[in-house]
């Protein structure tokens, strides 16, 4: 009887009960409330309705705890309980065919039963594992239904005309804003963890100083894990980005916030952000088939002067030059919105200030709009430079796949991201020294654009100018 | 009526005073909305005028027409004549930011630039060329900051920045600033409002000896202030010079009953 409910689908199933039992709770309460303010003559300190979302919220919020608690921890709850009835040696498995088994276990008792009962054993394991996962949700069931009524009477037994329930279902809002804070705070740290973990264990095989100054990357045969090729790489072509992004960008920014009348910044402003709402895999192609070619092009004419020596271009198909063009230009608007910002920031009077004094415009902007806005403008620097190292769709498709060392750029240059999507795509084990390099590299990446961007807001913090 | 009567008036008045600004006909428009209907006005060389009126009268408006300050505005549409010596600042011969050089001006609320107090006064001898050599330079800085009544304050740490100062202190600097490039008219738009009365009273001691240099036209909304401060008054209402005068006569004996009933507190 318990296997049956093994295959209830407890998420929709609760999520409804929930909605409906929160509902009723509402209505309960607010009737209460409702009836204790026409019986008295009593001034009720809240409005009915909160008095009815106190009770909704007491109803739900233990219920839900005690279910989201199954969802995380149930069908792990279920194994271990399994695992503990099981006999030590059964079947003649080791730890991990055990586990395999188990997974197999969990696996079929997804399915129809049909599948699995020409093997007895498994069948009577399966059964087993059903009936016990069967038994933990109806437990969960049960206990969800008590706690939601139990919340439900405490709810009820405080409702009076003196109780605060405004101030209540405010400390309730509270928390449920810090929880959804926390969240994305958790996952961040979870994912943070994670590199890191997978980090210490690939350097427990390959040392850290060997991977952050080795010269040779070769992950695919398992042989180099020096990192410095790819760190060159990414610096060159955040580089080259950054060449044309921060120029173009904050002259257009400038343009735009000093320059530009109210009719031509309606135009320009929307079609910067059209350039900003490109995804980076069109710009990636775009990189792939018409810079880079053109690039290896002009490199292979340059080749053919007679004062530049044989061969001095790789003019590789795929190089670094057509990569860090393209994501300069995919980083134009970043820049430029952000020091557009900045730039409008600065007050106006600062401006008037110094046409009163005879300045021209560019003298204004040069000498007294700029320097205030600095700071703004170097964390928005910053960010673009953090953005340009972790961008991965362009360089992957348009930079190449060659570590190398090399200041031509027409010559193929590889990333650290290029890198990671190609240690992780295919078919591989997951705790090689080659997939675990890409966690190494990517924490790498995480400490490298955090550190940017740590730098950013400091500068912005400590060097902005105060104007009221 | 008596715009007409005003304009009369001040335009007679100009052959006896040493007119240094002449204002013709001024219209001022924004976009469709017109600010300012036909002031005609002379303001007095060496000497304070001040433009006094219930807020949005147009007194600033009036003021930015002086240095065609209202050409950074992008609606703002002026016409008439404002003749400098001889020159009307608003004909094409006219660079606005050579005349803004000779026509100095100081905002309502301090504006140092984000720079060193020192770069804040030799900015403009600098972007005009005034100073030949550094000695020069020095010479011009420590001379207005001197004239502002601030050198003695400052002396000591010139190379710290300019909004470090405290407020009346920031407000002197801006004078100082404005005077180091030896404009000969200074206009001041209610230089004082974001002062307290001890700071105010520096300020006003400062006016009062700028005077015999040069020619100050100021926007205040005391009444006060003006009575203290200038030798001149225009009171301005809806856009419209109702009176100008002797601040003495205006304050005391005014023509016009509007002007009356505001420097009697009431109504503005």
């Amino acid at each position: 009887m318990l296997q049956t409910f093994s295959h209830i689908p407890m998420a929709w199933l609760a999520f409804a009960v929930l909605a409906a039992a929160g509902c009723a709770a509402f209505l309960a309460g607010r009737a209460t409330a409702m009836k204790i303010s026409a019986s008295g003559s009593v001034m009720m300190n809240s409005q009915p309705n909160y008095h009815g979302y106190f009770a909704a919220m007491w109803t739900v919020l233990p219920a839900a705890l005690i279910l989201l608690a199954y969802s995380l921890f149930g069908s792990g709850l279920a194994r271990s309980l399994l695992t503990q009835e099981l006999p030590d040696g059964f079947a003649g498995m080791d730890g991990v065919q055990l586990s395999q088994y188990l997974d197999r276990v969990g696996e079929a008792a997804q399915l129809d039963r049909a599948v699995w009962a020409s093997e007895p054993l498994f069948a009577a394991v399966t059964e087993r594992f059903m009936t016990l996962q069967g038994g933990l949700k109806l437990a969960t069931m049960l206990a969800a239904a008590v706690a939601g009524l139990a919340g439900l009477a405490f709810a009820c037994r405080r409702l009076n005309a003196s109780f605060r329930a405004r101030t209540e279902v405010e400390n309730g809002i509270e928390w449920a804003l810090f929880a959804c804070a926390a969240i994305a705070i958790a996952t961040t740290a979870g994912i943070v963890l994670s590199l890191l973990f997978e980090s210490i264990r690939f350097f427990t095989e390959i040392p850290v100083f060997d991977f952050l100054f080795g010269l040779h990357w070769n992950a695919q045969t398992e042989e180099d894990f020096g990192a410095i090729p790819l760190f060159f790489g990414t610096f060159i072509i955040s580089l080259i980005a950054m060449c044309v992004a921060v120029p173009v960008g904050l002259y257009a920014a400038i343009y735009l916030s000093e320059y530009a009348g109210p009719k031509v910044r309606a135009w320009i402003k929307p079609m910067l952000e059209i350039l900003a709402g490109i995804p980076t895999v069109v710009y990636g192609f775009f990189a792939l088939l018409v810079v880079a070619p053109a690039v290896s092009a002009a490199a292979v004419w340059l080749n053919g002067l007679p004062v530049i020596p044989d061969e001095f271009f790789a003019a590789s198909s795929t190089n670094a030059l057509a990569a860090g063009l393209v994501m300069g230009v995919m980083i134009i608007p970043f820049v430029s919105s952000l020091s557009d910002d900045v730039i409008n920031a600065v007050p106006q009077s600062l401006r008037d200030g110094a046409f009163a004094m005879g300045a021209t415009r560019s003298e204004t902007v040069k000498q007294v709009v700029m320097p205030a806005a600095l700071p703004g403008v170097i964390a928005a620097v910053l960010l673009a430079v953090s953005r340009a190292i972790g961008e991965t769709m362009i360089v992957v498709m348009a930079a190449g796949l060659r570590p190398q060392i090399t200041l031509d750029p027409t010559a193929e240059i590889t990333t650290i991201t290029v890198q990671i999507v190609a240690l992780l795509t295919g078919d591989s084990e997951f705790d090689s020294p080659k997939t675990l390099s890409a966690f190494a590299l990517g924490f790498v990446l995480f400490a490298l654009t955090l550190v940017f961007n740590l730098i950013a807001l400091r500068v912005v913090q400590k060097y902005r100018e105060k104007y009221d | 009526m008596a715009d007409t009567t005003t304009s009369t008036v001040a335009l007679e008045e100009t052959k006896a005073i040493d007119t240094k600004v002449d204002c013709r006909n001024i219209n001022v428009f924004y976009g469709a909305k017109q600010a300012i209907f036909d002031v005609s006005m002379a303001i007095p060389s060496r000497s304070v005028t001040a433009f006094i009126g219930p807020s949005g009268c147009g007194k600033s408006t009036f003021l930015r027409c002086i240095n065609r300050m209202n050409d950074t505005i992008e609606s703002a549409r002026v016409e008439g004549e404002v003749i400098i010596d001889g020159e009307d600042v608003n004909s094409a011969a006219v660079d606005p930011v050579l005349l803004r050089s000779r026509v100095g001006m100081v905002f309502q609320k301090p504006n140092p630039f984000p720079k060193t107090i020192y770069d804040n006064i030799a900015y403009g001898p600098r972007i005009h060329g005034l100073a030949r050599s550094r000695d020069d330079l020095d010479e011009i800085v420590q001379n207005s900051l001197m004239r502002a009544g601030l050198w003695e304050e400052v002396k000591e740490r010139l190379a710290e920045p300019g909004t470090g100062l405290s407020g009346g202190q920031q407000q002197r600097l801006c004078i100082a600033r404005a005077i180091a490039v030896s404009p000969e008219v200074i206009l001041m738009d209610e230089p004082c409002s974001a002062l307290d009365p001890i700071a105010t009273a520096k300020i006003e001691e400062l006016i009062d000896e700028l005077r015999e240099r040069f020619c100050i036209v100021i926007v205040t909304h005391s009444m006060q202030q003006a009575a203290r401060v200038s030798q001149r008054t225009a009171f301005f209402h809806l856009g419209k010079l109702v009176e100008v005068g002797d601040t003495e006569h205006i304050f005391t004996n005014p023509t016009d009953n509007r002007t009356q009933d505001y420097i009697t507190g009431r109504f503005g």
